[in-house]
């Protein structure tokens, strides 16, 4: 058996889906967090069956490609739960009513009912169920509140097949039944009212939006920083570095397992930057530098996006966006990009257009660095000033802005306007947030570290038989002649396929002068994404675009290399 | 008697209510400005607008929508008059 969630947007259907199956999900507070269909199961009496969590729809005549997913999925479903917000039961019974048309038994899932009652609506629960002839039944899924009741009802489920009608014999059919069933009563303004208010007028949302993004941003690096240099370097140095030492000691200093494990010891020390042994840099590059950061980004993310703030931030550059060629929206899956362009790529679904789609994805994963990519920025460059630091991403930011400007005039389509919905603010729940923070957390270490220990492997190999000084001769006249950079520099770029945060890890030996680590820093951050994100890429776009995203790519890391190399 | 006045959501000032009578625009704006709950005979209240023709925030019911700035301008409201 098949049990389908479906709903609007943003009601709770993925936190809903987390609660009856157990599987983790990532939930947040702005339409449109899931993008592709999950699945699950769960215990229904002694069978076991499947639940989908479908992509959030307002109707089954769909108007977007999310929506198309949706009623494509509803073919093969033999139960519908029925999430809907209790606090837009109107809008809400729109969908709930074409349901009801369909041959497809159907339970109702009143959920955010913890809402109502400040917002002062008040639901005759058992009135809805005798009109509409399904169970309905009271939920908040981030609590759990209501959720066993709900699936002990799950048997009741029906299907009333009322009659095909046009759209406004639904609408006026809403009417009745929400005339009779709901009632409101008058309440004062709420200070979370008066604050979305006024984070979208241009006044004083211009204002909170400066702070909400320096706030966040001095967090992540307080936070971050803060374990780098009270927990991991001490763990390290103080730690591991002294183990590493009589490891070093029992291979003899030197030799192939020496190399290959500790790595090349600088002054007589182990340089966790520099020595490049798989048990040195390569645990200490994701575990010392990266992951802190990976943990303080996206602990200040999962805020952000709980709370519901970023739709309000997507109508503040709204303006700004369309001149790249995207709308608001789209800001959202570039802020993603900034912890990884995965799923970042995965992310510009929510934009409706094809060309829109392929904007915003060349341009994540051309200018927009990854947590990964920017704990190497700071630790490496940072250590020069942090005007060097301002200028690798400043000269980031410029390349995505003007590329935007330059795609906009030169890809054919069309960009829609922005049409979404607010949702309301709401304090984020702890737990909801450590979930969240748990599952992207543990995401990197599933998939960053294998890669990670395999690239500084692969590259103590290619080094000895080398393969690497080939490489570099052949390339020498681009890296060094148009970059600036040592011709060894090409290695960290092959590397950079791999995995960015290594590739920069590898111009550490190199002993660059600022201006060049700058260079190479934007160089790595610009070219070839990271094999992961190239395969989304290719998943995303297709073969043809995949390649018109990669030959923009290179044209432009080339333009962008030398002019920084001219300046600097 | 004067006429009601008719603006467009677009030239609503924030803060401004009326009623939603018109949606000037092919089939497929229509549908889904409708599934989104705007639709003639609604309640809607503008909160705010972003200005160089940005996007126009509205109320209704217990939601908002934001609204491009185009579409904004195909959504005719008849306004309450100030009382």
């Amino acid at each position: 058996m098949k049990i389908l969630l479906v709903g609007n947007p943003n009601v709770g259907k993925s936190a809903f889906f987390s609660r009856i199956t157990g599987v983790k999900v990532i939930a947040s507070n702005y339409p449109g967090t899931t993008v592709e269909f999950r699945k699950g199961s769960m215990k229904l009496g002694e069978e076991e069956v499947e639940v989908i969590d479908v992509p959030g729809s307002y109707t089954l005549e769909p108007t977007s490609k999310a929506e198309e997913v949706a009623v494509e999925m509803l073919k093969d479903g033999d139960l519908v739960i029925d999430v809907v917000d209790a606090t837009n039961l109107e809008r809400n019974l729109y969908l709930t009513l074409e349901l009801l048309e369909r041959q497809i038994p159907v339970i109702m899932a009143l959920n955010m009912w913890d809402d109502t009652a400040h917002r002062g609506i008040n639901i005759d629960v058992a009135k809805l169920e005798e009109l509409l002839g399904v169970p309905v039944v009271p939920t908040v899924a981030l609590t759990g509140q209501g959720i066993k009741e709900l699936v002990a009802r799950i048997p009741e489920a029906t299907s009333p097949k009322l009659p095909d009608r046009t759209r406004d014999e639904r609408w006026a059919a809403i009417g009745h039944i929400v005339a009779e069933v709901q009632t409101l009563t008058h309440r004062h303004h709420t200070w979370r009212e008066r604050l979305a208010d006024a984070s979208i007028k241009p006044s004083t949302g211009l204002p909170i939006a400066a702070a909400v993004v320096g706030v966040s941003f001095y967090v992540i690096r307080f936070i971050g920083e803060g374990l780098i240099g009270y927990v991991m370097e001490p763990l390290f140095i103080g730690l591991w570095s002294p183990l590493m030492m009589k490891l070093s000691a029992l291979l003899g200093y030197s030799g192939f397992w020496h190399d290959l494990l500790v790595g090349q010891l600088i002054e007589g020390e182990i340089d966790f930057f520099q020595s490049f042994g798989v048990l040195t840099t390569g645990l200490f590059i994701p575990f010392g530098v990266v992951l802190p950061y990976v943990f303080s980004f996206y602990l200040v993310l999962g805020f952000l996006e709980d709370s519901g703030y970023l739709p309000r931030l997507a109508v503040l550059l709204d303006n700004v966006m369309h001149r790249i060629g995207l709308h608001g929206y789209a800001i959202i899956p570039a802020m993603l990009g900034l912890g990884c362009n995965v799923p970042a790529i995965m992310a510009t679904r929510i934009l409706e257009s094809r060309r829109e789609r392929f904007i915003a994805a060349t341009l994540i994963s051309i200018a927009v660095p990854c947590a990964a990519l920017q704990a190497m920025i700071f630790g490496l460059v940072g250590a020069h000033g942090a005007q060097y630091v301002a200028m690798v991403f400043g000269t980031l930011f410029v390349v995505w802005f003007t590329l935007g400007l330059i795609l906009n005039r030169t890809v054919r389509g069309f960009s829609p306007e922005l049409l979404i919905e607010i949702p309301p603010y709401r304090l984020p729940s702890w737990q909801a947030l450590a979930i969240k923070l748990w599952m992207r957390v543990h995401g990197f270490l599933r998939e960053a570290i294998p890669i990670v220990l395999l690239a500084v492997f692969a590259i103590s190999i290619l080094y000895t038989l080398g393969v690497f000084d080939a490489i570099a001769n052949a390339t020498a006249p681009v890296v060094s002649g148009l970059f600036g950079l040592p011709k060894e520099g090409v290695i960290a770029i092959v590397v950079g396929f791999l995995r960015k945060d290594v590739a920069i890890g590898m111009l550490a030996p190199l002993a660059l002068s600022a201006g060049q680590l700058v260079v190479g820093c934007v160089v790595l951050a610009m070219f070839f994404p990271c094999i992961a994100s190239f395969v989304v890429l290719g998943r995303e776009l297709g073969a043809r675009d995949m390649l018109k995203a990669t030959g923009i790519m290179l044209a432009v890391t080339v333009i962008v290399g030398s002019l920084l190399n001219l300046i600097l | 008697m004067s006429a009601k006045r008719q603006l467009t959501a677009r030239e609503m000032h924030a803060g401004q209510s009326g009623v939603v009578i018109q949606i000037s625009g092919g089939h497929g704006l229509v549908r889904r400005l409708e599934a989104l709950g705007i639709r003639p005979g609604k309640r809607v209240t503008k909160v705010s607008s972003m200005f160089m023709r940005g996007p126009v925030t509205l109320q209704i019911d217990h939601f908002q929508v934001a609204i491009g700035y185009g579409m904004a301008g195909r959504i005719l409201v008849e306004v309450d008059r100030a009382a």
